[in-house]
């Protein structure tokens, strides 16, 4: 008996044998080989790829790949105090719904006719950052914050026609590195110090590094390690005065409640909206955006697409197109500004759901309840012996510095001990920022509950006690 | 009763659904958060004492405020306004590679097994999505040939910056990037192969297709010398047509002393048919959005499989993902890495659901896709073939491979109708329809690219949507430059868009110039 009977698989509708036999006498070949003669011998695999026996049933595969799933520890079933370029905020059920959306999640790149749906919910996307950052331009999505930090750092060396710029110290590692991949080697990179007191920015070192070789200046706020930078404009204008380029790096959730970039000299604003709507996905849920004022050296600068209204040949319709399209890549692949590809298009129809849903009160009380949320986690956790806050004096947002070298343990053990009580501890800094000591970034939200807070003040208190101990 | 075969009596869903602002109604809420808890604003007060003045924000964001509903009923009608490839017979997007996106993997991509995840919590507690990631590492080495695949771009072109970081980190590595300046491509070849290597401050040589439709050996030979970095190709290019003498080309590079990249944003068409370490290429990659099956969400999120031979590994950014025998873990030790294209790992949701496609198609269902995208698209060409007006430059009476590059010139010097005008009336039968990367080296061109997933009957369905548009454009062709019809909106008035005093990249900037 044949026990191996070709399957014809549900994705593959013309490979029923039939079909298959009608098209290729249509055709006019023999077989499908045929169809292939081009390639030559030498290049033609002969081999069979080596991959694992399939699961052409859908329940096993569903089966086969929870399995794999339910290997995974989440924050669902854990209290994570992690943060640092990933957050854990609330997703709206409506976000998921609209994400999930089938003409949303497979559309691609059709006209502004039959996809005039999706060129108007990122037209409204961009619209509601631009009132978050009080800008009136701003991209459709690009992959995430670093890129987004990396285009705008190169935008400022077009405009200006310089070569260097300004990188404080307290941003993100990995936003530096890829910085630093994006940027070299046709622009250098110069870092500036923060003050190992406030976590603010030197100022002093700004200006000495400051030159008229200087294209911009790039500083986010609140900074990776948490603390809110309250010398924005003082930056901005010594970069101006140098006739170097503002950048700032912010995340827009704290923008309900934060002074927006804009008002203290910012001229180009970065950031990833993950927070705003998107599901953490261990790192898949970024997406980055670029925002400047409306004028054309700006403007012409974006690699991005940009999406204006406008109107159609019937009187009180809208329609939608790009704007200044020839400045793209896509246009001229090598007098386009850098590139523009597929990158994170539903990110951003997700977060103006969000955004709508939120509404301008919405924003204000989330911003208040993560300040306060995280002040009374930072509070507490600096009651505990050897824990201290070393950037206390400076105000935070969300995400704050926990040192924990006086303990004399190191962040590894204290979030071994943590994990095992289920808990996730904040990202162990301590090979990134080494002379900062044995500390670690936590972050709380508006997720945290007091209780959520109090069992991790509880379960390191506890712990360093025992440890005093013995 | 017999249907036979016509175009729909289609018209697009018009909600005349206005921009988000306009709805807004003063004081309604989409969403209530929680309210803080009464002993936390005991100890620490309103939250706001101890920030310094000037960072607190002083005048709400003119945001939409809107019940929840109303955001949920407004987004939806946008949707309906969308054209997503699960609604239509979505053969007219070439090179994107419109293939069905299983909802299965969009059930295993919302578990909150893998949603809710930090990227930085502990390897133990993530060893599940370490060993996908670790698997398709393995999946992709099969269907390449190559050593070692990294999933941290988060897109094709970021790919493609990539594996230029790489190409140059070489040279540097060998003290030769100074010298080696020069990257080579085809203009057949995305636009990004030109573009991402710009950014890295290569000069790009453009190789133009010969009356072939294939870049020639002998301009590529006029193209290498000691100041080439490397070659970025892909193959098949946009045309569908392979180039036989690939390896000729990388064989030529290397003897310069460049790497060779191969674009395989698509490879839908030679899966398990020809790889590139046959054509020996140093690196590749695949765009899991478009080959591997990943919903393209309206641009995005994507992500770009990049894959080196092993002499590359050293240069990949950080981390990879590897595994010892018995546990995954990151490793960050590389002696010559270029450091990160993108924060983290890579776009989670599309791993998943790429190695959750190939794991129900095993090795033999994936050349059964690659022989059936390439049945259907000889199909495709031949009845394509048959229209007025219609024609395949390059490689006549040849197949091709995953899609071809078709030429509206008849039609367009016949009837004055452009590929741009059938666009705008084929969306009036819900059917998509692209023109080509820039610059048109076809004239009036335009790009099918059937894949695996349509049926002869859908395939025969935009066939006959072709033809009535061309009958139309024959007839009357002003009917179609005015299209279109039966769409969402009517024909759009580009021109303010090019306009620095009327172009309106947001709301508040329309508000600002256009209605004063």
């Amino acid at each position: 008996m044949d026990k191996k009977k070709k399957i014809v698989h549900p994705y593959i509708p013309n490979s029923v044998p039939e079909i298959k036999a009608k098209m290729l006498e249509e055709i006019g070949a023999k077989d499908i080989d045929e169809l292939y003669e081009d390639i030559p011998e030498n290049l033609r695999f002969k081999g069979e790829m080596n991959l694992p026996e399939p699961f052409p049933s859908e329940y096993e595969l569903k089966k086969h790949v929870e399995q794999i799933l339910s290997k995974n520890q989440t924050c669902k079933e854990n209290l994570s105090f992690l943060g640092g370029d990933s957050w854990h905020h609330y997703v709206p059920a409506i976000c998921d719904e609209i994400n999930q959306r089938s003409e949303f999640l497979t559309a691609y790149a059709g006209e502004p006719y039959e996809d005039h749906g999706r060129f108007q919910t990122l037209f409204e996307y961009a619209s509601m950052m631009g009132e978050l950052l009080e800008m009136d331009v701003v991209n459709v999505p690009t992959y995430d914050w670093g890129q987004a930090a990396s285009t705008s750092l190169r935008m400022a060396a077009r405009i200006t026609n310089r070569s260097e710029v300004l990188i404080s110290e307290n941003i993100s590692p990995d936003r530096l590195l890829i910085i630093k991949n994006y940027c070299e080697p046709v622009v250098k990179i110069q870092l500036i110090k923060f003050s190992r007191d406030t976590g603010k920015i030197d100022i002093e070192d700004l200006k000495s590094k400051l030159s008229s070789d200087t294209a911009g200046i790039y500083f986010e706020n609140p900074s990776f390690i948490g603390c809110i930078e309250d010398q924005g404009k003082v930056i901005s204008d010594i970069a101006h005065e140098k006739g170097a380029i503002s950048i700032v790096g912010t995340d827009p959730i704290s923008l309900g409640v934060l002074t927006p970039p804009s008002n203290y000299g910012a001229d180009i604003v970065c950031g990833d909206i993950q927070a705003l709507g998107m599901h953490m996905q261990f790192g898949g849920g970024l997406a980055g955006f670029i925002a400047t004022r409306d004028e054309e050296r700006f403007v012409m600068e974006y690699p991005s697409r940009l999406f204006g209204i406008t109107t159609t040949i019937v009187e009180g319709e809208h329609g939608f197109g790009d704007v200044t399209y020839d400045r793209t890549s896509f246009h001229d692949r090598i007098e386009g500004k850098e590139f523009v590809g597929t990158a994170a298009a539903l990110w951003g129809i997700t977060a103006g759901v969000y955004l709508a849903l939120a509404g301008p009160e919405g924003m204000r009380e989330l911003g208040q309840l993560i300040l306060q949320k995280s002040q009374y986690a930072m509070k507490k956790l600096s009651e505990i012996k050897g824990i201290k806050i070393p950037f206390k004096q400076s105000a935070h947002f969300k995400e704050f510095v926990v040192d924990f070298s006086e303990t004399g343990k190191s962040v590894k053990d204290i979030n071994e001990v943590l994990l095992a009580k289920g808990i996730f501890g904040g990202k162990d800094i301590s090979s990134e920022f080494p002379d900062l000591g044995k500390c670690a970034v936590y972050c709380v939200t508006e997720i945290h509950t007091k209780d959520d807070i109090d069992k991790l003040t509880q379960a390191l208190s506890d712990y360093l006690e025992m440890e005093d101990k013995l | 009763m017999k249907r036979k075969i016509k175009v729909r009596n289609f018209h697009q869903a018009k909600w005349d659904e206005p921009v988000i602002f306009e709805l807004s109604s003063k004081g309604e809420r989409g969403i209530l958060f929680p309210e803080i808890e009464k002993e936390i604003e005991e100890i620490v007060g309103d939250g706001f004492s101890t920030l310094p003045e000037n960072m607190v924000r002083k005048q709400p964001p003119l945001l939409p405020e809107l019940s929840q509903m109303q955001v949920l009923k407004h987004y939806l009608r946008l949707s309906q306004q969308t054209l997503g490839a699960d609604l239509n017979v979505d053969i007219g997007q070439g090179t994107c590679t419109m293939k069905y996106s299983p909802k299965i993997n969009e059930v295993l991509a919302t578990s909150p097994k893998i949603t809710e995840l930090h990227p930085s919590q502990d390897e133990s507690t993530v060893q599940g999505v370490l060993e996908i990631i670790y698997k398709l590492d393995l999946f992709l080495r099969e269907i390449s040939g190559l050593d070692k695949f990294t999933f941290q771009p988060g897109g094709g072109s970021q790919a493609i910056l990539a594996m230029a970081s790489i190409i140059q980190a070489y040279h540097e590595s060998r003290g030769e990037s100074e010298k080696r300046d020069e990257i080579i491509s085809t203009m057949f070849s995305h636009p990004s192969d030109a573009a991402a290597p710009t950014v890295k401050g290569y000069k790009i040589i453009n190789i133009y297709p010969n009356e072939d439709g294939l870049p020639a050996v002998e301009a590529l030979e006029e193209a290498v010398s000691d100041r080439t970095a490397g070659l970025l190709i892909t193959n098949p290019e946009d045309t569908g047509i392979f180039n036989p003498k690939i390896k000729e080309f990388t064989e030529i590079v290397h003897k310069a002393g460049g790497l060779c990249g191969y674009d395989q944003a698509n490879a839908n068409g030679i899966l398990g048919i020809t790889r590139a370490k046959e054509a020996d290429f140093d690196l590749c990659f695949f765009n899991l959005h478009k080959t591997f099956s990943s919903p393209h969400g309206c641009g995005g999120p994507g992500a770009g499989a990049l894959g080196v031979t092993k002499e590359l590994i050293q240069f990949l950014p950080v981390p990879l993902v590897e595994f010892d025998g018995e546990k995954y873990y990151f490793k960050y030790d590389l002696s010559h890495s270029i450091g990160k294209v993108r924060s983290f790992y890579g776009v989670i949701p599309a791993i998943l659901k790429a190695y959750s496609w190939i794991m129900s198609l095993g090795s033999e269902g994936l050349k059964e896709v690659a022989e059936i995208a390439v049945l259907n698209n000889n199909y495709l060409l031949k009845k394509v073939l048959e229209i007025q007006g219609a024609s395949a430059p390059y490689a006549k009476g040849r197949h091709r491979i995953e899609q071809v590059r078709f030429s509206w010139e008849k039609l367009y010097q016949d009837t004055g109708v452009t590929t741009e005008d059938v666009t705008c009336r084929m969306v009036d039968f819900g059917f998509h329809m692209w023109s080509s990367h820039h610059p048109f080296i076809v004239p009036q061109p335009f790009t099918l690219e059937p894949t695996e997933s349509y049926s002869k009957a859908e395939l025969d369905e935009y066939i006959a949507g072709l033809k009535k548009v061309v009958d139309e454009a024959y007839e009357n062709p002003d009917f179609i430059k005015n299209a279109p019809h039966r769409s969402v909106v009517h024909k759009i008035n580009y021109d303010s868009l090019d306009d620095p005093e009327k172009w309106a990249i947001t709301w508040r900037a329309h508000l600002r110039k256009n209605m004063k």
